[in-house]
């Protein structure tokens, strides 16, 4: 998306923002309620804004709370404006940029992990290849046949970019990732 | 109230929460989806509905009427086609922070997303033009939707929301919350008081100032009268100059020795040269949007900058500034005054002398000025005419968008708040005659002008149709160059010249066209004559169209052309066909 277009929201600015671009995750605690997501991704396609993972869930069903976990990449100031711009959403209750609050904990970062599936086909030697990398991996065998394996990986996001990796040329055939849930560490909550 | 006296249909509800709500007046369209509302509102007399002819209308109309009593708008209107028509005024109301509450009738529940008659996604569609919006699906939640939507609409910065009504809850039978017993949403809760230690720093910044001024927009006139009558108040203590956006005209009176005008694109030399060189700039209820700034990196380079909004993301969203103040303008401009009188030490009047002094030279440059002509109406001569002929009356003006609206905005002067409503910040065509119909059904008595262009005009013209079934007297004022003016002045700027489609060829003779309405047509051709029609029009009691001719291809100055600075300003006495022709480079020239 052109969000080094968008930095002032003004006509008049033509000028490339010059300012590092970071990227920064996001934990955003709504009110479960239709349409809530819309509201979210709407602002960010609106706005011009990045997104480049998103995940949401219930996660405190008798207060009808959900936690919105997103990534984004922009100039101090977008990310600044984003957090503003989300706080404005009616259903939206609080909005933490984790990874602010990770520097201001003195954490190098908040901690981030994400679930994939990873299926594999093959038959022969290859699969037991296939097994003995899952295993360095750390990843769970969930489904087997003869002719395949799913595997389930969790971890860093970089971690399962190297695991798919790894797969591809053992008959990778789908993956599915679940994005990144985060949350900083140490015993206050967000 | 007993259990059996909360039970009612939805359509009693909707009624009721109004009611409750203060509503008096309510404008809209009827339509399948809606009818049962309407059969409810047919057997009261307590809401007045005002008939529309377009749900546009219905829109700019709650708009007029909410910024000129401070109470929320209400529109009603149906399913599909009459919420896609009130998309345009909900943006509107929108950016420029109107509080409306817009009803809309939906296909009954067990026909949505089938692709029934009259249906569209109404909360979809309106998600990014509302503050908020719900789509009701249980009619016992009805009620306690309609009296959050009036919280939300109205508290914080205030902005149009929608509730969608399925036709089969408008029938069904539910149990009605009373106003008092409804749970607010606990998610939205504005911050109305600032932060007493940023007030603080700000007054004493404001007292080391050498070079004040004071920058106040529509968050002023939003606020309340209170704020107006604190920001008189501290222009009168610290004796700092004062300029305001087109949305915050009123709130200082024109009349006032402090007062530079408004700034910006089209605004007056003084303001905006004084933004540019102050070393002090107190922006009050006002977002720094484009129109005002000019080319960013030159704004005001040299000052340090106090920011009193009450939404967060207006701080910093478009210039960086130093004292940020979250709050209601009226609640922060309280503390601010608190603040200023006790001061142990106020600042001389030798400290900002040589500002003032400044400031004099640069009005002495008289930037509105423009060469007035015997043979022909020069537009802004009609505005200054008009202006002296509404003096001393109750006079709301509303405006339509483009050159004209420029002028009302420079030439008439505006000493109270809640009197001047136009469309700012999305600019829309068609807004002013609605939008006086609005002030009118509010404002019986008072004088209500739609300063309009010959185009905007043709662009909800249809709401003649309500002005005359209502006996609203609502005069239309319009300044006919037979052009698009702003669209040709900046094809003339920008483009070379060529005047696409900027020229209207079949123009209505608009004095029949008011006779066919049966209102009153007026002409006028003569600046001979101007002053002793605009009187007639002002007497007449009905509604009026006045087409007054003025010189055709005026051009609409002083201006910042796009992609420049407060002090790059082309002045009238220096827009040379040359100067004119090479105003804007290649790279303004992709701006709008």
């Amino acid at each position: 998306m052109n969000a080094h277009l968008q930095p002032t929201g003004s006509a008049y600015f033509i000028q490339q923002e010059s300012a590092r671009q970071e990227r920064h995750t996001l934990s955003v605690l709504v009110s479960n309620e239709p349409g809530v997501l819309a509201r979210v991704i709407g602002l960010f396609s609106g706005r011009g804004y990045n997104i480049e993972s998103l995940t949401v869930s219930e996660t405190e069903h008798e207060a009808h709370l959900s936690r919105i976990t997103i990534v984004t990449t922009g100039t101090p100031s977008v990310l600044e404006q984003i957090k503003a711009q989300l706080d404005r959403i009616v259903p939206v209750h609080r909005v933490v940029d984790l990874t602010v609050r990770a520097s201001q904990l003195g954490q190098e970062r908040p901690i981030e992990r994400e679930v994939a599936l990873v299926k594999v086909a093959g038959t022969g030697e290859g699969r037991a290849e296939t097994l003995r990398l899952a295993d360095a991996f750390h990843a769970k065998v969930v489904d087997a046949t003869v002719a395949h394996f799913i595997f389930e990986i969790t971890g860093k996001s970089s971690k399962i970019d190297q695991f798919v990796a790894v797969m591809k040329p053992l008959g990778l055939i789908e993956v599915c990732r679940t994005g990144i849930a985060a949350m900083n560490r140490g015993p206050q909550g967000m | 109230m007993t259990d059996t006296d909360n039970r009612m249909t939805g359509a009693e509800i909707v009624l009721k929460a109004l009611k409750d709500n203060g509503v008096e007046h309510v404008f809209g369209y009827p339509g399948g989806a809606v009818l049962p509302i309407y059969d409810e509102i047919f057997q009261q007399d307590d809401i007045q509905h005002i008939l529309v002819r377009h749900e546009q209308g219905a829109g700019h109309a709650s708009e007029g009427y909410a910024r000129s009593t401070g109470k929320v708008g209400v529109m009603l209107v149906t399913s599909g086609p009459g919420a896609t028509n009130a998309v345009t005024p909900l943006q509107d109301a929108l950016m420029d922070s109107i509080p409306l509450v817009c009803l809309t009738g939906q296909v009954p529940t067990t026909l949505i997303g089938s692709d029934a008659f009259q249906e569209c996604d109404t909360v979809g569609i309106t998600r990014p033009c509302t503050k908020h919006n719900w789509l009701v699906k249980d009619v016992n939640e009805l009620a306690a939707t309609i009296h959050e939507a009036f919280r939300i609409a109205q508290t914080g910065r205030p902005g149009p929301v929608v509730v969608d009504i399925p036709k089969d809850i408008q029938f069904a039978t539910g149990t009605y919350t009373p106003k008092a017993d409804h749970v607010a949403q606990k998610s939205y809760k504005p911050k109305v008081e600032g932060d007493l230690n940023a007030v603080r720093a700000a007054v004493e910044l404001m007292a080391s100032a050498r070079r004040p001024i004071l920058y106040t927009g529509g968050g002023v006139i939003n606020s309340g009268p209170e704020a107006t009558k604190l920001l008189r108040e501290l222009v009168e203590l610290t004796d700092f100059p004062i300029t305001s956006t087109l949305m915050g005209l009123g709130a200082y009176p024109a009349s006032g020795k402090n007062w530079l005008g408004m700034l910006g694109m089209h605004g007056s030399y003084e303001a905006n040269m004084a933004m540019h060189d102050c070393d002090v700039m107190v922006c009050i209820g006002a977002r720094f949007d484009d129109r005002i700034t000019g080319r960013l990196n030159a704004f005001s380079p040299n000052s340090r900058k106090i920011h009193i909004d009450i939404d967060p993301s207006s701080i910093n969203k478009n210039v960086r500034v130093d004292i940020p103040i979250v709050g209601d303008v009226g609640r922060v401009l309280e503390d601010m005054v608190r603040l200023w009188r006790a001061l142990p030490k106020k600042p001389d009047a030798a400290q900002t002398e040589g500002w003032h002094q400044q400031i004099d030279r640069w009005r002495a440059r008289n930037s509105f000025a423009y060469k007035n002509s015997s043979d022909v109406i020069m537009p802004q001569y009609a505005i200054q005419r008009l202006y002296e002929a509404s003096k001393g009356r109750e006079t709301f003006v509303t405006t339509e968008v483009g050159q004209h609206q420029m002028w009302a905005a420079q030439f008439f002067g505006f000493e109270a708040p809640n009197r001047w409503l136009t469309s700012g910040g999305l600019g829309t065509m068609g807004y002013g005659l609605p939008a006086a119909i609005g002030v009118q059904v509010a404002h019986p008595e008072a004088l209500v002008i739609d300063i309009a262009g010959d185009a905007s005009i043709q662009m909800c013209i249809q709401e003649m149709s309500c002005a005359i079934q209502y006996g609203l007297p609502v005069k239309i004022f319009i300044l006919n160059n037979q052009y698009m003016g702003m669209v040709r002045q900046w094809q003339q700027l920008l483009h070379g010249n060529r005047l696409s489609n900027s020229y209207t060829e079949a123009m209505p003779d608009f004095v029949k066209l008011a006779e066919a309405y049966g209102a009153v047509g007026m002409y006028c051709d003569k600046p001979a004559e101007l002053d002793d029609k605009i009187a007639e029009m002002i007497a007449v009691n009905r509604p009026v169209i006045f087409d007054c001719r003025v010189a055709n291809l005026a051009n609409c100055f002083p201006m910042i052309p796009s992609g420049k600075a407060h002090n790059e300003m082309l002045l009238p006495d220096e827009a040379t066909d040359e100067a004119v022709a090479n105003a804007i480079d290649a790279k303004g020239r992709q701006l709008v």
